[in-house]
């Protein structure tokens, strides 16, 4: 008995594939229920095995961004509308911007939510109020500050952060070039924004010191934390490079990880809620889970150059299962066995 | 590559026709659909849910290039467009009047994800017939969008006498001799004069103007002639001026065309780089279609100031010449030095 182990451990008998339909913007579980932000418009619920409810959230236009709470998807259109999605197929307008593009979305833990369109930031907190400020170019990315009522929006030469309910002005995190998506770390210290460049930009907070994090060969468009706050993990490379935050002075002088190396670009991270494992999509549709302790590497799925790349993952809360979604608009659900 | 989504640039200065010639567009029957990407949201009257509403943001971008901008809304919104790619099957962006066209042309070449899913069909400058010639002497804005276009729409021209069209028409081709121009009134051009023209890869460019590219060994017309036999002209004047076009140096803004044979890449790539790094801020577009030696291919390339983007196209005809040639329009641009640079390159 000297066969060779497998180089990979296959997890594919446990994905149930699902025809989405269109371009995949969002993947969310809202409660139990795995959902689907689409280009065209809907917000597909999957409700078993090859049965799902569709759901007109944006009739007649199209979905540009979106965001979930794990209750309800938020889903932001170029018909200017901003619909609250809940998983029993209801749908509330919750912002109307008459036609611009909502181009930016984010929700915060305690209920609150803010968009963009053109120059315009629109922050709705949890009784519905709403408060807006003109942006000096148009946002890209939105993201709370993990606790208080305060955002942080990413424009051309840097990020703002901007306290709602108060008339001072911003406090400006300057970096020159163009900030695409914005994240803000669990512990409230680090704000890093992705940029044209092919880079990041982070700041540490109170002192506004800055980190640069480059080489990358394109643009990072996901981010993802980990569950402890340690890691930020992101795409953009041929590897999810991962970056590690934990100590005080968050990564510089330290380099980061790379996990999953494929010739192939990563085109969106997710890592597990609970455990420091990452969900990493590419752009030829593979998805890994790699595991960061030991670079473990588990396959998900196999890439299909037809169905796209990965454009969406989202984990359920307990981190059992993995939805994913591809631009050409195929999708599924990845049950971990017990 | 062909299943790139093709943009059309619209520019054009104030009051031009710019937006009767998008209104046609978007009305006429033609089996298409478009995208339409705009500045002035709401003059178009015209119910369509691909139009959309921009605000021109030109970024410069961190690479050290001081002429390197982009428009950072075109990359956000078609990178929005491209979710919906089945719903249209072209772009058309609206410039605003007093815009650069140099920015969103950029775009095109600098942002890979922009690049990878569209590309630059044309630069469409519409004219006014009868306000250009006073707007190249007073806005800036005015004679770059004439010396970016592939195409120009010389517009409004029952506003005009015959005489004063060959004027403005004079004043263009000083600035831009290989656009293809057409003159319309009421900007009622064949829309496939306009859309798909194609006109950045390059096919046709440099053959449209043969005449103008067998100068070749340099400029030898008079400086603005135009004045000599000029008189007065009531509206039944019909005596012949002197015959031809008038032909005009613009003092700022010039082209300088090179024909010659086969090119050595050694030679010449450095000198294009060496060129465009250091002229680059003058030279508002250039093009050009090399025969390299022993190369059965042509090597096609197209700059927008520093920017360059060029890669082996199509193999060479049996009957055709193996002939290189470059265009270079730009402001102030040193044609001998140009010049004797290209022609040191020689195989």
């Amino acid at each position: 008995m000297s066969s060779a182990p497998p180089t990979i451990t296959s997890l594919t008998q446990f994905v149930v594939e699902h025809a989405a339909g269109d371009h995949v913007v969002g993947a969310a579980y809202l409660k139990q229920t795995p959902a689907l932000a689409l280009a065209d418009g809907g917000v597909l619920l999957i409700q078993g095995e090859g049965a799902a409810q569709r759901v007109e959230a944006h009739p007649n236009a199209g979905i540009l961004t979106a965001a979930s709470d794990g209750a309800a998807f938020v889903t932001g259109g170029d018909d200017g509308r901003v619909v609250r999605t809940t998983p029993d197929g209801k749908t509330e307008l919750v912002g109307d911007e008459k036609g611009r593009w909502i181009d930016a979305l984010a929700l915060s833990p305690s209920g609150a939510m803010a968009w963009s369109a053109n120059k315009t930031v629109t922050a709705r907190d949890d009784k519905g109020r709403l408060k807006t400020w003109t942006a000096p170019s148009t946002p890209q990315g939105l993201c709370f500050a993990p606790k208080g009522y305060r955002l942080a929006v990413s424009h051309y030469n840097g990020v703002s952060l901007w306290f709602p309910n108060t008339e001072a002005a911003p406090d400006r995190l300057e970096w020159k070039g163009s900030h695409l998506d914005v994240t803000w770390s669990a512990d409230g210290r680090f704000v890093v924004s992705s940029m044209q460049e092919n880079s990041l930009h982070g700041w540490r907070l109170p002192e506004k010191a800055d980190m640069r994090m480059t080489g990358y060969p394109s643009k990072t468009r996901s981010l993802s934390w980990s569950h402890d706050g340690n890691w930020l993990a992101t795409s953009g490379a041929d590897a999810a490079i991962v970056w590690p935050f934990s100590s005080k002075e968050g990564p510089m002088g330290k380099p980061p990880r790379e996990c999953g190396v494929r010739p192939a670009k990563v085109s969106r991270v997710a890592f597990h809620p609970g455990a420091l494992v990452l969900a990493i999509g590419y752009e030829d549709g593979f998805i890994l889970l790699v595991r960061l302790n030991d670079a473990a590497e588990l396959l998900v799925r196999k890439g299909d150059p037809d169905n796209g790349a990965v454009t969406a993952l989202a984990w359920d809360r307990r981190g059992t299962r993995l939805l994913f979604g591809t631009d050409g608009g195929a999708a599924g659900v990845l049950t971990l066995p017990a | 590559m062909s299943d790139k989504i093709p943009v059309t640039v619209l520019t054009g200065y104030l009051g031009a026709g710019k937006t009767t010639l998008l209104n046609r567009i978007l009305t006429e029957q033609h089996g298409k659909k478009y995208a339409v990407i705009v500045n002035e949201f709401g003059e178009i009257g015209i119910d369509n849910d691909l139009v959309v509403g921009a605000d021109e943001e030109v970024f410069e971008m961190n690479n050290g290039c001081i002429c390197c901008t982009v428009r950072g809304d075109l990359i956000r919104i078609i990178e929005g467009l491209m979710k919906r790619r089945g719903k249209f099957d072209a772009i058309i962006v609206e410039t605003t009047g007093l815009a650069d066209p140099a920015p969103v042309a950029q775009t095109f070449f600098v942002d890979q994800d922009v690049s990878d899913k569209a590309r630059l069909d044309a630069v469409v400058t519409v004219a006014d017939a009868k306000w250009l010639t006073e707007r190249l002497k007073d806005a800036p804005e005015a004679k770059n969008q004439i010396a970016f276009a592939d195409v120009i729409i010389l517009n409004k021209t029952d506003l005009v006498s015959a005489e004063e069209l060959a004027e403005v028409e004079a004043r263009i081709r000083a600035i831009n001799p290989y656009a293809v121009l057409h003159k319309t009134q009421r900007a009622a051009v064949p829309l496939d004069a306009v859309l798909g023209r194609n006109a950045f890869d390059l096919d046709r460019i440099l053959e449209i103007e043969p005449a103008f590219l067998e100068e070749g060994d340099g400029h030898h017309h008079d400086h603005d002639h135009g004045h000599a036999h000029d008189h007065e002209c009531g509206p039944g004047c019909d005596h012949d001026h002197g015959g031809g076009l008038k032909h005009y140096h613009d003092e700022h803004m010039q082209s300088v065309s090179i024909k010659l044979g086969e090119v050595d890449p050694e030679k010449f790539m450095p000198w294009i780089n060496d060129l465009t790094q250091r002229e680059g801020p003058k030279i508002l577009r250039s093009k050009g279609i090399l025969a390299f030696k022993n190369e059965p291919k042509r090597f096609v390339f197209q700059g927008v100031h520093m920017i360059l983007d060029g890669d082996l196209q199509r193999d060479w005809k049996a009957n055709e010449e193996r002939q290189s040639r470059l265009v270079f329009i730009g402001r102030d641009l040193d044609g001998d030095m140009i010049r004797a640079g290209a022609l040191a390159c020689a195989a």
